[in-house]
């Protein structure tokens, strides 16, 4: 039996950041549908190692995350395990969202939104200041759905989670996880309605 | 472009790492000499090197997972750092990162300095981290790279595979500085090729005068969004030293 240790709700919009020891178990909850959870992780000892998104997809050969996907580190470790997902894949090559990347993709009047990366930023350097925008890297985006064609195409479609999806990891080292609820209202990600989402951790 | 306009000119046999600092304007001609070759790349903001080749803004931005002509490489502020003004290949891989020294004695076998002093199998993270280190970067600033002269199919499922037209003897690419770029470069194997046999091409890396992106530029107009990346990178020069010019 399980012991539940933290539970929280990360309301649209808001950061996150918390620590995450070896061989505890966390869940991500998308409580209403459709919300896209821009996460990262750095190795909770030593934060020159970190999420990779392309060292996760060439290891297991396959660009969408669902269970039993190893989540790679830039030294080709697993940091975590994706145990169970009631969702069904997930994005790791959209990044995040950010002022900047929105004047480009949507116009230059869009800057001042409210973004993932600023969400980011703001938890690395509450956490602590040794962190910049250098230890960032691609992330996962849970939830979110970003299909790539064989032709060579990616798009940001229509979500295909929905009310009460959820994901669960297993840590396999003590990891930082960083998460922004992303508040982006330029494409469908989020249903053009950033929601609530939960976060429980046990410790097994 | 005639091999013997270059400016400034280098072959990077297989396995090896070389820089090179581009102006704005300037642009870099990669040649696939033997048609086995990979060309692992990360660029920066030589100005601001916090600004760097950003994978996920490059592919969102341009609806793509694959760099051709008329793509950009993004930094993560929302600049192009290099255009690919011209391109005899189609398709360059994003996806798959670099390789590290158990990938590669894993597909290659064990040929260390001990036994095969220069000829050492090298891998491409080692290669990235001699480099970055010689500009006063780090670990940190080894974010996924763009490989060139590999082509990485993804199928329906999402399954990726190095495919077969990867290999074209000859091919080339040209990348156009944007901003002033420090480009750092890899000839490591690509991450998904295929033993036992070590590759053994060079790479002919040739710098040339391009000059700015016009208003009609195959880059610049590919897209909406590559006009709005474009106002960007050039908004970064809009306070010249000494003030604006007459
Ligand atoms: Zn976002």
């Amino acid at each position: 039996m399980s012991t539940l240790l933290r539970q929280e709700t990360i309301r649209a919009g808001d950061p996150f950041m918390a620590r995450i020891e070896a061989g505890q178990r966390c869940r991500l909850v998308d409580t209403e549908g459709n919300e896209a959870v821009d996460t990262f992780f750095f190795n909770a000892n030593d934060s020159r190692e970190r999420y990779s998104a392309v060292d996760t997809v060439r290891r297991q050969r396959n660009v969408y995350l669902s269970t039993g996907t190893e989540l790679v580190s830039n030294e080709d470790r697993t940091m975590l395990t994706i145990v169970d997902d009631t969702c069904g894949r997930h994005d790791t090559l959209g990044g995040a969202c950010a002022a900047e990347s929105n004047t480009v993709r949507y116009a230059h009047d869009r800057k001042f939104m409210h973004s993932c990366r600023d969400n980011f930023l703001l938890a690395l350097l509450n956490w602590n200041e040794d962190f910049s925008k250098r230890d960032l890297g691609p992330n996962i985006n849970f939830f979110m759905n970003v299909p790539l064609s064989p032709d060579g195409q990616l798009r940001f479609a229509d979500g295909i989670s929905g009310p009460g999806k959820y994901v669960e990891l297993v840590a396999a080292m003590d990891v930082l996880i960083l998460i922004s609820n992303c508040p982006q209202l330029n494409n469908p990600c989020s249903g053009f309605n950033p929601t609530p989402v939960e976060f429980l951790l046990w410790d097994a | 472009m005639p091999s013997n306009a270059f400016l400034l000119e280098e072959r990077i046999p297989a396995g090896c790492h070389h820089a090179f600092l581009l102006k704005r304007g300037y642009a870099l001609r990669l040649t696939d000499i033997s048609g086995d070759g990979n060309v692992g790349l990360l660029a920066f903001n030589a100005d601001e090197r916090s600004e760097r080749y950003n994978m996920a803004d490059t592919l969102k931005a341009q609806h793509t997972h694959k760099l051709a002509l008329g793509n950009v490489l993004y930094s993560d502020m929302g600049r192009p750092l290099l255009s690919i003004m011209g391109d005899s290949f189609g398709w360059h891989d994003t996806i798959c990162g670099t390789t590290n020294g158990a990938m590669i004695e894993a597909t290659y076998g064990a040929q260390d300095f001990q036994v095969a002093r220069n000829d050492y199998y090298r891998n491409g993270r080692d290669g990235f981290l001699m480099e970055l280190g010689r500009w006063g970067l780090g670990r940190r600033d080894l974010v996924p790279n763009a490989n060139f002269f590999s082509t990485v199919t993804v199928d329906e499922a999402g399954n990726i595979a190095l495919s077969e037209d990867s290999y074209q003897p000859g091919a080339w690419v040209e990348l156009r500085a944007e901003l002033n770029v420090l480009v750092l470069l890899t000839t490591a194997p690509h991450p998904l090729r295929e033993g036992p046999t070590y590759p053994e091409g060079e790479i002919e890396a040739g710098v040339f005068w391009a000059g700015p992106a016009s208003a009609s530029d195959v880059c610049r107009s590919a897209c909406g969004e590559n006009q709005r990346g474009f106002e960007n990178a050039e908004a970064w020069f809009a306070l010249p030293e000494g003030g604006p010019k007459a």
